[in-house]
């Protein structure tokens, strides 16, 4: 089990809708809670890695301002992106940048402000994160294309509307506690009953998914600092080890895409990497975060990890196993579905919530038994891009 | 040029397969297949990532497939509002053959079942657009 690069700082900000402040101000709230947490200053950092997905922001190249803005120059600084994962690719970049002796300590910041513009041109963009030549034309959207994969899913392995709808309950347990997530509110069954007017969920979206089994948007940003393990051991009394790496990418147009009822094939591919540099097994794993971008994405991730048989990752939730007392908790802070998605941000939020988990740091969220090993899966578009991480105690 | 007319709005106006919209305009709808390797590619592409060829014949698409999966759009990006709600869905032709597309209207919703039998057919839209579209088989 490789303890050569440690995670020693992470930090975020509220994750919220229609944040007050321009792009750098956003980046500065979650390093600074990040350097604060590190107990470092900025000259202790040889380089950043700033993340997002361009295509939100007005300002053209947002690295070279965000790292000015921190406090981080003349240091190297680099844009990372790979829409909704470009923050764990960001760790993973750094990763490679400190085992390679070129830096000893990076700071990857993840930052996303999605009402930087017009919901309308939001749309339009978000339309076009995926094969613009061949299927955009069609009149595409997110929720259209995880949709395929839960009408095929479904209609294979018997998963229902009500097990869908289960996981966003689950969500909401936890977006309540969370004092940073942007959905803090219950959510029940009748929220998703069609025969309810009030019903806030239950409108479809794309068939068969809901505006209930849809991630919140929102504004936030995220860091993570990591140092090679002399500076670790040094600076941190609690470093959290990345033990394992995984990364993959898939065919941006549906028509290559392998079999739909098995899920976003990235994400088996980067976990079975990680389990084997980390040298274990699914059943090691005591608590993960997933890229629940909608409800029907949590299930797959469950089989693509290995806590669940292909096609049995209901029982998981029909079984409450990855509730916060569960044998596998599972976005125990409410997942992107409640705490909210801001692009950019989200792998670095995701990475900050099992640091603090092993740590056992986490507050109202601390999953019991002082879990040792935690897993963070971040997916990009569409299945696109796909980065599994494991850190450890 | 050329690639405008594709679909119901297109994103993509210059591309070295945009025969493509020609051989709709015939009624036929095609993929290409590599000269020097055979490696077959719908969608179209100019160039082979198996061989690195880009000496490409045109092939026709098969007639029948079934229909892996689909989706009822209610919500529409930019652009696209006029037309909800439509379907989408993506056809599997066996042999690594795979095709996503528009779901033609002539399919009721409630219709609509994985594993079905369909075709696909270049349709016109009114305003010029040409594209395909699954219809029953």
């Amino acid at each position: 089990m490789p303890k050569d690069v440690a995670v020693i700082g992470v930090g975020q900000s509220n994750f919220v809708r229609g944040y007050e402040g321009s792009i750098r101000e956003l980046a500065f709230e979650a390093f600074r809670e990040a350097m604060e947490d590190a107990g470092i200053t900025t000259k202790d950092v040889d380089a950043s890695i700033i993340c997002s997905a361009p295509e939100y922001d007005k300002q053209r190249s947002p690295a070279g301002v965000i790292a000015e803005y921190l406090g981080l120059i003349p240091q190297p600084t680099v844009y990372v992106e790979t829409i909704c994962s470009s923050s764990s690719t960001g760790v993973r970049i750094a990763y490679g940048l400190i085992k390679s002796g070129l830096h000893d300590i990076v700071a990857v910041i993840g930052f996303q402000k999605m009402s930087e513009i017009t919901s309308a041109e939001s749309q339009e963009r978000m339309g076009r994160g995926a094969d613009i030549q061949w299927e955009s034309p069609f009149g595409t959207m997110m929720p259209a294309y995880y949709a395929l994969y839960a009408q095929a899913y479904m209609a294979k392995n018997g998963l229902t509307l009500d097990d869908l709808m289960n996981v966003r309950i689950k969500s909401a347990t936890y977006g309540q506690i969370n004092d940073r997530a942007v959905y803090r509110k219950p959510v029940l069954p009748d929220d998703f009953d069609p025969n309810n007017p009030n019903a806030r969920m239950a409108q479809v979206v794309s068939w068969p998914l809901r505006v209930g089994d849809a991630c919140a948007n929102a504004d936030g940003s995220s860091c993570v600092i990591l140092a090679n393990a002399e500076k670790a051991k040094a600076i941190c009394k609690k470093p959290v080890w990345i033990l394992g790496i995984g990364a993959a990418s898939e065919a941006v147009n549906m028509a290559s895409r392998p079999d739909f009822s098995k899920g976003i094939r990235v994400a088996h591919i980067a976990a079975q990497q990680a389990y084997k540099m980390a040298g274990i097994t699914p059943k090691d794993v005591k608590v993960a975060e997933v890229h629940d971008c909608f409800t029907i994405a949590e299930i797959m991730a469950y089989e693509a990890l290995g806590f669940a048989p292909i096609g049995e990752g209901k029982q998981l939730i029909r079984e409450k196993a990855t509730y916060k007392e569960g044998p596998i908790p599972v976005n125990v802070d409410g997942g992107l579905l409640s705490k909210g998605h801001p692009i950019g941000a989200t792998g670095g939020s995701q990475i900050r919530t099992i640091v603090l988990q092993l740590r056992g740091e986490a507050g109202p969220m601390q999953v019991p038994g002082e879990p040792d090993i935690g897993l963070v899966h971040n997916i990009g578009g569409v299945g696109l891009y796909g980065n599994v991480t494991i850190f450890g105690r | 040029m050329g690639f405008e007319k594709f679909g119901r709005k297109s994103f993509t106006s210059a591309t070295k397969t945009a025969k493509f919209v020609d051989f709709l305009m015939e009624g036929k709808i095609m993929g290409t297949i590599c000269k020097k390797c055979g490696m077959k590619y719908f969608p179209p592409r100019a160039d082979c990532a198996n061989c690195f060829s880009s000496e490409m014949d045109w092939f026709e698409m098969p007639k029948r497939g079934k229909l892996e999966t689909f989706t009822v759009a209610y919500y529409a990006p930019y652009g696209f509002e006029m037309d909800c709600p439509y379907s989408m869905g993506v056809v599997d032709y066996g042999d690594n053959l795979k095709l996503f597309a528009r779901i033609s209207k002539n399919i009721k919703q409630d219709e609509l079942r994985t594993d079905m039998e369909v075709t696909v057919k270049p349709v016109q839209y009114e305003d010029g657009q040409i594209a395909y579209e699954i219809e029953k088989a």
